[in-house]
């Protein structure tokens, strides 16, 4: 009996550990719900012969594997937390790969009048002084740094009834907001793959100080020498490769363009 | 509530499609789970048997531990391993976290106080009857656990079966230890957490059906190979 019980462990131990050209990647749950990895792996599998093992977290936990090595590389979208990563030696680098926009998702009936705001500050100044009900995210993610970010220019400190931290993902946030008819700053790609909408709709967007820009950024083989700096690399001239640009443009849901590839050649 | 319809039929078209996704991820459920009930099993029979027999100081103190241990919280025993494994952690040269492996070693510590805890239950009261047996025909302390597990074996069964039941439906600490891998580390409830983080609650009431369908296979199973539950057998 016990000898079996260990032949199993240690055979599931060796399965997953047998293939070489595997590699971890820690993503944001904004980029996997979007839909975009089911396109870009199987093409980086057959491209390069790497098998991309996602990490599904949020922007904080994901700088967190990699500061503790448990990832290859990670591909995040919060700048400010991002440098502070890199100066405290978890990184080699960073590289910018495209950028998706954020959008203020709330009631089809806009009660705050965010539709006719200027900017996504005073949209957010109508919200608050609406006091109508606001979903944040809570959670230390991209997309509640740049919620934060927000409400700082707006000189506004979010608290009261209205405003609900409830520390999920973005999915589990969107449900939240659905369920409460609330306000809620999500990012373009997850909310058009949402699928329970419920009387949500976008009531705005388009400031350029709602673009979110994602960024690769492998963990320092020199701190942790396990880390397969080499599929990394193959890995980043991939991502900022004229193929990869084709699928990022291309990738469209209902009709709409998602990501906009911005990566600089070297 | 015509979301619980849709998740019906749509388990039943994953099922009847043989949908790949759902067996690979389905058979890792299963072996996952199956893989700690044994190990915890092996651990929490004996000692729940061992506890119920001997008297020492701290006895009372352990079971008492072993009783609470049974509400350990999945996520704070996920966070433990997820430390202890960590490639900046005291195991991380293992090269453990984010396989299966690890997932089974969470599940064990969760479900070992549950197991060791219901035998004990059992054992104890089963003691008291053979007690006295035991005493006059000399056995040795090993001979005496021996008896007690064989004799008690329907009892612990259940204490193995309820060990499953909070492995096979547990997200918390094999999310954060197993990462929820596409091909890798996915299971049931952790694709349930997906689909339901994407708003898909048909897909996720289908899965959470199918979970449901193989807990009670499952359970059969056991109960059918292991013949309790027929005729005017006890």
């Amino acid at each position: 009996m016990m000898l079996k019980s260990l032949a199993l462990l240690a055979a599931m131990a060796l399965g997953t550990a047998a293939s070489a050209e595997e590699m971890k990647m820690a993503v944001t749950t904004s980029f996997a719900n979007s839909g975009l990895a089911e396109v870009l792996l199987p093409e980086i599998e057959k491209d390069t012969g790497i098998t991309v093992q996602l990490l599904v977290v949020g922007t904080g936990q994901a700088l967190t594997l990699g500061a503790a090595g448990d990832v290859d590389a990670v591909l995040v979208h919060s700048r400010a937390a991002e440098d502070k990563w890199l100066a405290e030696g978890n990184g080699t680098h960073r590289r910018e790969i495209m950028y998706n926009d954020f959008v203020i998702v709330g009631p089809s009936t806009d009660p705050a009048g965010t539709k006719t705001a200027t900017n996504a500050t005073d949209a957010f100044k109508a919200i608050a002084a609406a006091q109508a009900p606001f979903v944040s995210r809570g959670d230390d993610s991209g997309t509640h740094k740049m919620e934060q970010a927000l409400w700082k220019t707006a000189g506004i400190e979010p608290v009261g009834d209205w405003y609900r931290s409830v520390g999920q993902g973005m999915g589990a946030a969107l449900n939240t907001a659905a369920g409460m008819n609330a306000y809620i700053l999500a990012d373009r790609a997850s909310w058009l793959n949402f699928g329970n909408k419920a009387d949500l709709a976008i009531d705005f967007q388009g400031d350029p100080a709602l673009f979110n820009q994602y960024a690769y950024l492998p963990v320092n083989p020199e701190k942790y020498p396990h880390v397969k700096a080499e599929l990394v690399e193959k890995l980043e001239d991939w991502l900022v490769s004229d193929k990869a640009k084709g699928l990022i443009e291309g990738y469209k849901i209902a009709g709409q363009q998602l990501f906009v590839f911005n990566a600089q050649p070297e | 509530m015509n979301d619980i319809w849709q998740g019906l039929a749509q388990a039943a078209r994953l099922i009847v499609a043989r949908d790949a996704d759902l067996i690979e991820i389905a058979t890792l459920s299963l072996q996952v789970s199956l893989g700690a009930t044994l190990v915890a099993s092996l651990i929490g029979l004996p000692l729940g048997a061992w506890l119920a027999i001997n008297r020492f100081r701290v006895r009372r103190v352990v079971i008492a531990t072993m009783n609470a241990l049974m509400g350990l919280p999945p996520v704070v025993v996920g966070l433990f391993v997820y430390v202890l494994f960590s490639r900046s952690g005291p195991f991380g040269v293992l090269g453990l976290l984010f396989t299966p492996t690890a997932m089974v070693i969470a599940q064990v510590i969760i479900i070992t106080p549950i197991v060791a805890s219901i035998s004990h239950q059992a054992i104890r009261d089963l003691w008291a009857d053979y007690h006295d047996l035991l005493i006059s025909l000399n056995a040795s302390r090993t001979q005496r656990i021996k008896a007690l597990l064989w004799d008690g074996r329907r009892a612990l069964m259940t204490a193995s079966l309820a060990g499953f039941g909070r492995a096979i439906g547990e997200v918390g600490a094999i999310m954060i230890v197993g990462g929820n891998i596409d091909h890798a580390t996915r299971v049931l409830t952790t694709a349930i957490a997906l689909e339901t983080g994407k708003g898909e609650f048909g897909m996720a009431l289908a899965l959470g059906f199918v979970l449901i369908a193989l807990a009670v296979l499952v359970n059969l199973t056991v109960h059918f190979l292991s013949r309790t539950e027929r005729g005017s057998r006890w």
